[in-house]
């Protein structure tokens, strides 16, 4: 398959927003799992173990308690004095958000990476220097490696644990991002740009890489 | 102010055809306060450029002046002496004399510089402390752990006036956590006014540095600093999916 035609597969895959839509909901689950709240006090306290890397606003958080609550996963509490409605979570919700634990997230729901999209293309397109490109990117990802590395170094409190493990989380996926590039790198320095005419053939590292997506 | 300079170095190792380019042309400069890694693939020179920036090997063409001071320029016995005052090394491995306690080996230095033995075991003492290890003086390297026996060596790379470390793949042989800690360390004492240099294959590592060079086949093909404002990477449109 050309790399145009997988290019085109990826644009059409909804995986990744299916993906996004199940966390919000399994979030807010694992939340109410500590104890009944209301919309607002949902989404700050989803925006605090995320250390706040994943805003909601606060549209998001009610039209996904409307599902929860129409699948039974959760149920509408009394309205307090100040006019809140908390939510709790049912039987059907704690069944549900521990199968979520319990499962693996599938490398195929996450997001198509445009990076090595667009490493693919360099290589065919006419006058792009592919090198270029990579040396440019690696040095974004260096750099945002860093300001994590940064933002690390400011959290030391205990309680900042759940924020550790999401800047931890970042920080790998950044290190094999600059790793990837390093090694498509030096396969680089091996390839050579077949005759005009002739089939297209992928660096290893890249057609390896788009393959598996 | 500037600590390192190395000025259009180049290193060869051998003549003729066989002769092996390590470096071409570096130019790199680090001040006081400032950590500077550097990256490359195997024999991509990062090695050759510490034991340069050390005054361990010579260049063949270039200069390197540490503090001032033109390497080319010392007699052997100025060179030995400027490297026993002047920079700190931490290693991989073979890092301590396994013969001597921990504050023997980082009293050593000082020892070795003609400082009276007391003064230099009590200068060790407070340098063992600033690294967390107040007590651990009496303790052989085999005694301590790895993470321990970095932190010694990090004492003795920065005791006395030293002010330039430099550090070849510092937590190789450490666990993740260990080894984190080992950087946090680095980082601190660069922070307090020493210049560091950090060769690591370890982009995780290579990141508590304020720049990044990349290496490769003995040039600097690329510089990362960092952003000025971290907290933006957080709030930016597909920042973090």
């Amino acid at each position: 398959m050309s790399t145009a035609r997988k290019m085109k597969g990826c644009q059409e895959h909804t995986g990744y927003a299916y993906s996004v839509a199940m966390s919000v909901k399994h979030g807010l689950l694992a939340l109410l799992e500590r104890g009944p709240m209301y919309g607002y006090q949902l989404r700050v306290a989803f925006e605090e173990s995320t250390g706040g890397t994943w805003p909601l606003n606060i549209g998001q958080v009610y039209t996904t308690l409307s599902r929860l609550e129409r699948d039974g996963l959760v149920r509408p509490l009394p309205e307090n004095d100040s006019g809140q409605r908390p939510y709790e979570i049912t039987d059907s919700g704690r069944a549900d958000l521990a199968v979520w634990f319990a499962t693996p997230v599938s490398r195929t729901d996450r997001p198509r990476d445009e990076l090595t999209i667009k490493l693919a293309l360099a290589l065919t397109t006419p006058g792009v220097d592919v090198r270029a490109v990579v040396q440019t990117q690696r040095g974004a990802t260096m750099r945002t490696l860093q300001e994590y590395t940064r933002l690390k170094a400011r959290s030391d409190g205990a309680s900042d644990m759940s924020w550790r493990l999401v800047l931890d989380s970042m920080l790998f996926q950044a290190e094999a991002e600059v790793r990837w590039l390093d090694h498509c790198e030096a396969s680089l320095v091996r390839y050579a740009v077949p005759a005009a005419g002739a089939p297209q053939v992928a660096p290893e590292a890249a057609s390896d890489e788009v393959s598996r997506r | 102010m500037t600590i390192l300079e190395l000025h259009s170095v180049h290193r060869m190792h051998g003549s003729g055809e066989t002769a092996v380019h390590a470096l071409r042309g570096v130019t790199l400069s680090v001040d006081a306060g400032e950590l500077v890694a550097v990256m490359g693939p195997s024999g991509s020179g990062k090695s050759t450029l510490l034991n340069l920036a050390g005054g361990l090997d010579s260049p063949t063409e270039g200069e390197v002046v540490i503090d001032g001071t033109v390497l080319g320029k010392c007699s052997r016995r100025g060179l030995a002496a400027l490297r026993r005052r002047r920079v700190g090394y931490v290693f991989q491995d073979l890092n301590l004399l396994a013969s001597l306690t921990a504050a023997e080996n980082v009293a050593l230095p000082l020892e070795l510089d003609g400082v009276g033995v007391r003064k230099a075991r009590q200068a060790a003492m407070v340098a063992l402390s600033e690294v967390d290890l107040e007590g651990f003086g009496p303790r052989f390297p085999d005694e301590m752990s790895g993470g321990q026996q970095q932190r010694v060596a990090i004492a003795r790379a920065l005791i006395g006036q030293r002010r330039l470390v430099l550090a070849d793949e510092p937590t190789g042989a450490l666990d993740s956590q260990t080894g984190e800690a080992v950087l946090r360390l680095l980082r601190s004492k660069v922070d307090a006014g020493a210049a560091g240099v950090l060769v690591t294959h370890e982009a995780r590592h290579a990141a508590w540095a304020d720049r990044v060079v990349f290496l490769r086949d003995g040039v600097i093909v690329d510089t990362s600093g960092p952003l000025d404002q971290p907290d933006e990477l957080l709030t930016a449109p597909g920042s973090v999916q």
